[in-house]
């Protein structure tokens, strides 16, 4: 089992956003997270990769299970693209950039300065560097931001890959990327209850 | 780890890292001070090491919210807080890049400054030992304030007024064997006390500096 | 019964509201009595007059600045470790009564080293300590003031107390250790305790009970508002979120 998660809660700004909230997944799925904006995707996401702790409820991963991709890419302006992706590789302990430059298209622009890529160009490289830490699980916000048709294709073909390999991806994206495999799990049923004010609302409830 | 220090020390030497600034700073301060005191050589000799130690201090405060800032801005810091490296590590190794590129050159152009305050002879030596044993607690310290201030919008001056206070042990210590080594007393102790707050700091901030950076990141 | 149970916000405010104003007048009754006794029924000191009586302000706020911050360190670490608001709170609202109380302590003693020592200042061990304690208080208050999410801020002010704590230990001995080698001239003996006698002693004793219920008091009063105002920022973001 790549991750399962147990009646999670996660809140933001102190308030509880999400409630029993349970998924699981297994080597090779992968699951879509939907909902209109606000209803807590990056909040979930950060809580399973451990950024941010749960309100209640379980998360239980493999230790080093997981690999995050937020919604910036952390990437050093005055680094070349190979100075970058080697940096995070060495950081997860892999030696080899080469398939990731590969699969991402982007060994031509090896040696060019990261602050000199597009937008596109730097979230291909961000999403490269998934492929350099050697985890089994994605957890991607959004990664299809910015990206243009063929990008969101090649990114497809990545996750697919990734998951033939024996590999899961849970992520928030609002693009359909033609996995056919991948699970759509929508948010909305999971918001949590708001009790109106003053109703039931002692001290203790209204505070945290 | 290594990795992380070698980027590190890579992005400030590489164009708008910043390296060499504080140093440039240093030795504005150092130049400006004669002006505000007087030419007068033996007043410069005796303010000389208190000046120096303050000057490096304060130029070591500039670059302080460099630290973490920037991995927080681009998004470095949650990936390095889900890597496989424990974030005191982190911690640590970015107070050890902070102290190679700002501690450690401030220390070799003390002396040089030194000769402008008309320094004693007997006190280079001191004044670069001090500030070799010192200057790892002031970058450690300053780390720990970055930690604290990581994310906040404008920061840098609370920074400071965090941080400042947090030096004045390390400050009183370093001055003072500066001073004394200066005068030709022995240096003995507070050269050993300066030596134990840059232990003592070393050991345990990192973890206090990396519990402050997983609350500034929920 | 366990003492936990006032870390309950609803029992803090309940008990609270119920103490305080016997805590109240019992701070009044004590300051007001130990005030009168110490400034008018003492005789004047044959050798510094009647500037002495600022005595009877001077060392009960001294005291009180030292450990307000005791008590907000106590506080900071039942939050971080028990995670309950009303600690955190209480150290929140100690802070500012703190630095106030370090205030006064280094005014009066100002007013009253002028004519015994003539000068407002020296960078006397005691004196320099309490300037750096002034510092600590500054930094502490100015990050609950920077962030903007409050249980953020609880964690870093708490972690900070920590820290600065094991500082302002260490520049307590650093400060001692300067002066000593700075071989400054004359040195001021502050020991004045010792050499207080009977009749100066037991009004003291009283202001300094005073202060510590003047304290007590203040600090129940401001936790109570930052219990209230948490509580109302909580019920904004809810009808916000509704």
């Amino acid at each position: 089992m790549m991750l399962s998660v147990q009646d999670l809660a996660v809140s933001r700004g102190g308030i509880t956003i999400l409630d029993a909230v349970s998924l699981t997944l297994q080597p090779g799925e992968a699951l879509v997270l939907r909902g209109p904006n606000g209803i807590g995707k990056t909040t979930l996401l950060r809580t399973v990769a451990g950024l941010q702790l749960p309100v209640s409820g379980r998360v239980e991963l493999p230790p080093e299970g997981a690999a995050y991709s937020g919604h910036a890419d952390g990437l050093k302006a005055t680094l070349t693209v190979a100075e970058n992706l080697t940096f995070w590789a060495r950081i997860y302990g892999q030696r080899d950039i080469a398939p990731a430059l590969k699969a991402m298209n982007l060994e031509t622009l090896a040696d060019r300065d990261a602050q000199n890529l597009s937008a596109g160009q730097k979230r291909r490289l961000g999403l490269a560097r998934l492929l350099v830490t050697g985890r089994g699980l994605w957890l991607l916000d959004e990664p299809t931001v910015s990206l243009d048709a063929a990008s969101v294709a090649l990114f497809a073909e990545a996750v697919r890959a990734h998951l033939k390999r024996g590999g899961a991806a849970l992520m928030a994206t609002h693009i359909d990327l033609g996995l056919e495999e991948a699970t759509i799990l929508d948010l909305a049923p999971f918001r949590a209850k708001t009790p109106a004010p003053g109703q039931g609302g002692g001290f203790d409830e209204a505070f945290a | 780890m290594l990795a992380l220090l070698l980027r590190d020390l890579r992005l400030a030497t590489r164009a708008g890292g910043g390296f060499g600034l504080s140093l440039a700073f240093f030795l504005i301060v150092t130049v400006l001070v004669p002006f505000g005191v007087g030419p007068e050589g033996g007043t410069l000799a005796r303010i000389a090491p208190g000046i120096l130690w303050v000057g490096a201090l304060l130029s070591c405060l500039l670059s302080l919210d460099r630290i973490f800032a920037l991995d927080r801005e681009d998004g470095s810091l949650d990936l390095l807080a889900t890597a496989p490296i424990p974030l005191e590590g982190v911690v640590a190794i970015k107070g050890l890049a902070h102290w190679l590129t700002t501690g450690l050159p401030l220390t070799l152009a003390a002396p040089v400054l030194g000769v402008l305050l008309n320094l004693p002879q007997s006190g280079f030596l001191w004044l670069t030992l001090s500030l070799l044993f010192g200057t790892p607690a002031l970058s450690v310290i300053g780390t720990f304030g970055a930690a604290l201030t990581v994310g906040l919008k404008r920061g840098g001056l609370l920074l400071s007024l965090l941080v400042l206070p947090l030096y004045i042990p390390t400050l009183i210590f370093g001055a003072e064997a500066a001073k004394r080594g200066a005068e030709g007393l022995a240096t003995a102790t507070p050269l050993l006390m300066l030596a134990g707050i840059t232990a003592g700091t070393v050991a345990i901030l990192p973890f206090a500096a990396a519990a402050a950076i997983r609350v500034n990141l929920r | 019964m366990s003492i936990w149970e006032y870390a309950n916000p609803k029992k803090f405010m309940q008990t609270s509201s119920w103490a305080l104003p016997w805590v109240t007048g019992l701070a009044v009754l004590t300051l007001l009595t130990g005030l009168v006794w110490g400034f008018f029924f003492t005789p004047d000191d044959f050798r510094q007059g009647s500037t002495v009586k600022i005595i009877f302000i001077h060392v009960p706020s001294a005291m009180m600045a030292i450990n307000c911050w005791a008590m907000m360190l106590v506080t900071s670490l039942v939050w971080l470790i028990r995670r309950h608001h009303v600690s955190v709170l209480a150290a929140k609202a100690a802070a500012p009564i703190g630095i106030t109380m370090t205030l006064i302590a280094l005014f009066t003693g100002a007013i009253w080293g002028q004519p015994m020592w003539g000068t407002w200042w020296a960078w006397d061990p005691r004196l320099t300590s309490f300037l750096i304690l002034f510092l600590f208080y500054l930094g502490y208050i100015a990050l609950w003031e920077a962030v903007d999410d409050p249980d953020t801020a609880a964690d870093l002010t708490s972690v900070l107390c920590l820290v600065g704590s094991v500082f302002a230990l260490l520049s307590r001995y650093a400060v001692l250790f300067w002066n000593q080698g700075l071989h400054q001239g004359a040195s001021l003996s502050l020991d004045k305790e010792e050499h207080v006698a009977d009749q100066f002693a037991h009004p003291l004793w009283l202001t300094m009970a005073g202060f510590v219920l003047l304290f007590v008091t203040l600090v129940l009063l401001r936790t109570r508002t930052e219990i209230r105002a948490r509580r109302l920022r909580a019920l904004e973001a809810r009808e916000r979120m509704a």
